[in-house]
């Protein structure tokens, strides 16, 4: 089974793109899934549901959606491979930025729109930085030359991905994110490959249930502002 | 994920001059050293003397690896100098082979567009543009919906281009298109004309304002914020970047609303900078202005009609008839009446 990862900010678009491309890997006979880690609820499984598409929904609750995806990643692997997919697509919000659910061997998505503002490609880090391929997604709604600087942006942080724009309505460029995901490289398990950046790290009295304001009950991996008037 | 870099070009980037002479020599840079705050970075050192200094984990901060940084940072130098930015403007055609139509069935016919000319598109709502658009965009080869093939320059692409060249063909101008940015024209010009690296941003920003001055009805000064601008205004702005500062070879039209804007003009600035301009119009002026119409029904390319010597001679009086109601939406705007003889006025009898 080919394996994909596609992650972008919330509202970029990555749902539509998704079952834009989907509805060309159909054409071509491929059976895809969907496997969405989201943080405390999804509407998306209906949306998938809806365009018949197969679709699993994890949801992270309280833990951080990048450390909830990394253990569960692997199992929804064999998931797919149980349901018989020729290409499962994992789709997860990176909610902090600083998120990066990349894996080494596995082709990566990134998915940004054109009205996040060109400071976004500076903003988003490894997502963006370490993707294979990176879909722009809203550009039929602002200028011609925000389009380009938001284009020149993203090179300037990632000079070796393929950058695709696709329109999520009219499934403009949809085509040839389809012929991207068609070529994954195949994946048996995901056991012993890398991530291609950190997690985020944590460890502090608040990741296990603190919530008082007050410096006596902050402990662990803490770091603090310098305010140096 | 990795190729192969000059080890001399890192050398000279790297260990050969300050940060600060860097930045000077390929200014493009700033943003990217932003990304681990240069203001507060020590700029009279090296790259590689900066490497040295911080730890592993200021990069990390920032979502980097050091590594990372400086092989990204080569990469891009290199790119920016061995594809000139305006290697993509020598696209002198492109023809599309005939594929089907959403129902199957063979098209009649191709098209071939040059460098310098107007292809209108024409067709019912959802007839089929953004297909050939997409066919256009991705350098079909007969794999796409359609079928069709893409040639550029009478040739076929290889894989490489397909993916290079594809969305950076075709620039696009409709209707729905806004500009978001809140900063002045002059500004956000410059910031484009930066990130195309073009050795005068300040002047180029100028000159498309001058440009963009030729086409709007309603003056445009530098210092006006782009959300600021009337719908005329901000098309001609639109239109004058595209013309003088974007890349892509194909300029992509969704009809020119016939206000605050000179459409005739806006026209011959894009000819006469190269480019293949398509155009989507029912607007018969317009229409007449091309050098051909496809006609689009049912996802298909249903007709290929070279603009006559007929036409072009009822150009003419189309063009007399467009500016007499100009002239009339002018006296509206004035505050005036219309209540003349307007039939004698206009050549006309009921």
């Amino acid at each position: 089974m080919r394996f994909v990862t596609v992650a972008g900010p919330p509202s970029s678009g990555k749902t539509s793109v998704i079952l834009r491309a989907i509805e060309h890997l159909r054409q071509r006979e491929l059976q895809t899934g969907v496997i969405k880690f989201d943080c405390l609820s999804s509407s998306d499984a209906d949306t998938y549901q809806r365009a018949g598409v197969i679709s699993k929904v994890g949801l992270a609750g309280s833990l951080c959606p990048d450390h909830f995806f990394i253990t569960n990643v692997d199992q929804a692997v064999q998931w797919g491979k149980r349901q018989g997919l020729d290409l499962l697509i994992s789709e997860s919000a990176g909610l902090c930025n600083r998120c990066s659910p990349h894996v080494k061997k596995v082709l990566a998505v990134c998915v940004i729109d054109n009205l996040s503002g060109i400071g976004t490609p500076e903003k988003i880090g490894p997502m963006l930085r370490l993707a294979d391929v990176v879909v722009v997604t809203k550009g039929d709604i602002v200028s011609q030359a925000e389009r380009e600087v938001f284009a020149a942006r993203i090179r300037e942080v990632n000079r070796l991905a393929t950058v695709i724009a696709v329109n999520g309505i009219t499934g403009q460029g949809a085509f040839a994110l389809s012929r991207l995901l068609a070529d994954a490289a195949e994946v048996d398990s995901l056991q012993g490959d890398y991530l291609r950046f950190s997690l985020p790290s944590a460890l502090c009295s608040y990741c296990i249930g603190q919530t008082r304001i007050d410096e006596t009950f902050q402990a662990g991996n803490l770091r603090r502002i310098r305010f140096d008037d | 994920m990795t190729d192969q870099l000059s080890p001399q070009l890192a050398e000279e980037l790297l260990v050969n001059r300050s940060v600060a002479a860097l930045l000077g020599e390929y200014p493009y840079l700033e943003n990217y050293f932003d990304a681990i705050r240069l203001e507060t970075l020590d700029t009279s050192i090296s790259v590689a003397e900066l490497l040295a200094d911080y730890p592993e984990e200021y990069f990390t901060d920032y979502g980097l690896t050091k590594t990372g940084f400086a092989e990204v940072l080569v990469g891009f130098v290199e790119r920016m100098l061995s594809q000139p930015p305006d290697e993509l403007a020598q696209v002198a055609t492109i023809t599309v082979k005939p594929g089907c139509d959403k129902a199957g069935r063979p098209e009649s016919c191709g098209l071939t567009m040059r460098a310098g000319e107007v292809t209108c598109i024409v067709g019912p709502t959802g007839a089929g543009k953004s297909r050939l658009l997409e066919d256009i965009e991705s350098l079909a080869q007969g794999d796409t919906p359609t079928g069709r093939t893409v040639l550029v320059n009478g040739a076929a692409p290889s894989d490489e281009q397909r993916y290079d060249l594809g969305h950076r063909l075709v620039a696009q101008l409709t209707q729905n298109m806004n500009f978001v940015i809140d900063l002045p024209v002059g500004e956000f010009i410059e910031l484009h004309a930066r990130s195309r690296g073009i050795a005068e941003p300040a002047k180029m920003a100028a000159e498309v304002v001058a440009c963009a001055n030729t086409l709007a009805g309603e003056r445009i000064a530098a210092a006006t914020p782009l959300t600021q601008l009337s719908g005329g205004q901000s098309r001609a702005v639109m239109i004058a970047d595209t013309a003088l500062l974007s890349a892509s070879p194909i300029v992509l039209i969704d009809e020119i609303e016939n206000a605050g804007i000179d459409r005739h003009q806006a026209l011959s600035l894009l000819v006469g900078r190269d480019k293949i301009v398509l155009m989507s119009t029912h607007d018969p002026v317009l229409a007449l202005l091309g050098d051909r119409r496809v006609v689009i029904r049912n996802g298909g390319i249903m007709s290929v009609l070279e603009t006559s010597e007929a036409e072009r001679a009822n150009l003419e009086f189309l063009t007399a008839l467009d500016d007499r109601l100009a002239g009339l939406r002018a006296a509206i705007r004035a505050g005036e009446r219309l209540d003349s003889d307007l039939p004698s006025m206009l050549g006309m009898t009921f």
